[in-house]
């Protein structure tokens, strides 16, 4: 059997190769289907590039945000070399070319008066992109000690993204607490303990919680679970990422409780029947035998959704307060990345340190949701194979 | 296809000449505050001269400006004053810088929950609660109660004008809250018994509005629409509009004459916001 036989098991071209005359049309049918599955995976190629190259001067710290640069006098355009006048402009050399003197006369005197915008700041030289101050607390003037701040539109930008990082995270960590104990019960018992008619009624209005628009979801946790919540638990800030986290959990439960279910339900049924015949209580054998077996799948359906909920946008934006503040206490207030993200970039320069540096958080974010998703598929994919008897 | 084809022609000539002759279409861009202010213009405007079309999007007062930079806005709204890199950037755009008009003024109030006792603050001990100097209210005078901050997102042009005026330059405290809108603060503030926030003086049923003192000896000032008017209350800032000069001819200078004419200002006042001075209106 030659190599190459078993890698030809498309139509190859319009089926000539597998012996028989394929139908032009399914022929092109297939290959169009083929084009539209690729599609997807270059959407995602391309917007991570996207966020990639945005990103990108900020990771190789090209970037500058200092607030003090050099200025030259006006009066002296004509004597410096058009090389430094046009970097100093910040001109691309098409640009260059391309505006004449009175315009570049103008430039130099925006420049000038863009000097006298800086604050009066020892901070003010500071070039704050730079990673020691994304990751790093640091002293600044006026504080009274070393800390970790995230204050983009200020007079000295301080860009600590580790402010945001613990947000998403804690909020998310509340998300699945709340979420996953519920999921996993619902599935478990769905899958294996309910009568054919209560999984009939169960099943889709669990599936239909993630048919709420997270926009509605976010407005229900502001007005109505906030008051409550505070009500019954009587922490002192309203909005939090407790809040948050609930309200995130109810988005989440869906996604976790239909992998789950899929998994347990795909447990052959020989499982619980052996268990049960040897004597074990219907709830021993879902316990004891089938979630055991269906864990791999489980523990993906809560990785995905973990990546889920830290993705999740609005209902943060909405719950969660957005304070950016350096806490793990979850009934403080917290600001995630996705929220900051959507709250901030409108505002944002064009190509600015701010714009610059929401989109390398974006990427960071990516990155996670990325990776966890491919977690969740791989582990997923190994109980399918396990279950096969594949491995 | 012909009425498309004609339409294309259209949009040709409008970008070419500025303005044409026959119809006007006027786009409008920028900031959130200014929004429904832009858009009663508008409707009204358009009420009155049938054939023009304006067309008001909002996004903030920076996608405004990055839209002038692209040339593809014909009106800048900005809920604040267009920086020095954004200038140079329409330089390069355009060969020279944007034109400024003033079209509205804008107040912000204070607001505190309806059963704070505290009527008054200086425009210092505002700063002071909102940068985190002062966490109870009984260092201001009213009850033993800790102070909860809310605030505007930062790309809202009342969260750079209140950083500036009213605490002088420096950072909210990292406890502040922020809030997607107005409106929203004041949903906050009004559940919230130790709330402060900010916000346009025009909004405000549930919440009530502080006086302010510009300094320990000064008389405290309501934000009424004749403080805010005579400038005695502390806390005003001017709204803007940016435009390309090349294209503020035409429909579109008539557009802008308009708004700053007696009968724009009265739209003003019925939006929420306070109409310029007389000498600041075109005649």
């Amino acid at each position: 059997m030659s190599r190459e036989k078993k890698s030809n098991r498309t139509a190859g071209w319009m089926g000539i190769q597998r012996g028989h005359n394929a139908h032009p049309i399914e022929w092109l049918a297939e290959k169009f289907i083929f084009l539209v599955s690729l599609s997807a995976i270059v959407m995602v190629f391309l917007i991570f590039a996207f966020v990639l190259r945005e990103a990108l001067p900020v990771v190789l710290g090209k970037m500058d945000s200092a607030a003090v640069q050099p200025v030259i006098p006006v009066a002296d355009m004509d004597k410096i070399p058009a090389d430094e006048l046009r970097t100093y402009l910040e001109l691309t050399p098409e640009q260059f070319a391309k505006i004449n003197h009175d315009t570049k006369k103008m430039l130099m005197e925006s420049k000038v008066e863009g000097a006298q915008e800086v604050p009066d700041n020892p901070d003010a030289k500071l070039n704050t992109i730079k990673w020691r101050y994304l990751i790093f607390p640091h002293q600044w003037s006026g504080y009274a000690k070393p800390a970790y701040i995230w204050q983009p539109i200020s007079d000295i930008k301080k860009y600590n993204i580790i402010p945001l990082i613990i947000g998403s995270v804690k909020t998310t960590i509340v998300a699945l607490l709340f979420a996953v104990p519920l999921a996993l019960g619902a599935a478990i018992y769905v899958s294996q303990l309910a009568n054919p008619r209560a999984k009939e009624f169960i099943k889709p209005a669990i599936e239909m919680l993630s048919g709420i628009p997270s926009v509605v979801a976010g407005f229900f946790a502001l007005i109505i679970m906030a008051t409550v919540l505070q009500k019954v638990f009587g922490y002192e800030s309203r909005l939090n990422s407790f809040v948050a986290g609930i309200a995130l959990g109810f988005a989440i439960i869906p996604v976790v409780f239909s992998l789950a279910e899929d998994a347990l339900t795909s447990v052959p049924r020989a499982y619980t029947q052996a268990a049960l015949a040897l004597g074990a209580s219907r709830w021993q054998a879902a316990w004891q035998v089938v979630l055991p077996a269906a864990i791999p799948g489980v523990s993906a359906a809560i990785i995905l959704g973990f990546g889920r909920a830290i993705g999740e946008t609005m209902i943060v934006l909405m719950a969660s307060g957005n304070a950016s503040i350096m806490s793990w206490n979850i009934f403080d207030s917290a600001r995630t990345i996705t929220a900051t993200i959507a709250a901030e970039l409108a505002e944002a320069v064009f190509g600015g340190d701010h714009y610059r540096l929401l989109f390398l958080i974006g990427a960071l974010l990516f990155l996670v949701t990325f990776l966890t998703n491919m977690a969740g598929e791989l582990v997923m994919n190994r109980l399918k194979k396990r279950l096969e008897g594949k491995s | 296809m012909k009425k498309i084809i004609q339409s294309l022609c259209v949009a040709a000539a409008v970008a070419t000449l500025g303005a044409s002759a026959f119809a006007g279409n006027i786009t409008v861009k920028g900031s959130d505050t200014l929004l429904i202010l832009a858009q009663k213009w508008a409707e009204v405007y358009m009420g009155n001269h049938a054939d023009t079309k304006i067309q008001v999007t909002g996004g903030g007062s920076g996608i405004g400006i990055a839209a002038l930079q692209n040339q593809t806005t014909d009106l800048c709204n900005s809920s604040r004053k267009i920086k020095a890199a954004e200038i140079q950037k329409c330089i390069v755009a355009f060969n020279t810088r944007p034109t400024e008009y003033k079209v509205a003024l804008d107040g912000l109030s204070v607001y505190v929950n309806s059963d704070n006792a505290l009527k008054e603050l200086t425009l210092a001990q505002v700063g002071d609660i909102f940068t985190g100097k002062i966490k109870n209210w009984k260092d201001v005078g009213g009850p033993d109660a800790p102070i909860t901050l809310y605030s505007r997102e930062n790309s809202s042009g009342s969260y750079e004008f209140f950083k500036e005026h009213v605490l002088k330059g420096h950072d909210f405290a990292a406890s502040a809250q922020t809030m997607p809108g107005t409106a929203a603060i004041i949903q906050a503030v009004s559940k919230d018994k130790g709330g402060i926030g900010y916000g346009g003086a025009g909004y405000g049923a549930g919440a009530k509005h502080l006086s302010i003192k510009a300094d320990e000896n000064s008389p405290a000032i309501e934000p009424t629409k004749e403080n805010v008017l005579n400038g005695s209350y502390p806390i005003w800032r001017y709204l803007y509009v940016y435009v390309n000069p090349a294209l503020d001819k035409g429909e579109i200078s008539t557009y802008m004459n308009w708004i700053r004419s007696d009968d724009g200002q009265k739209i003003v006042e019925d939006v929420g916001y306070f109409p310029l001075p007389k000498n600041l209106r075109s005649n």
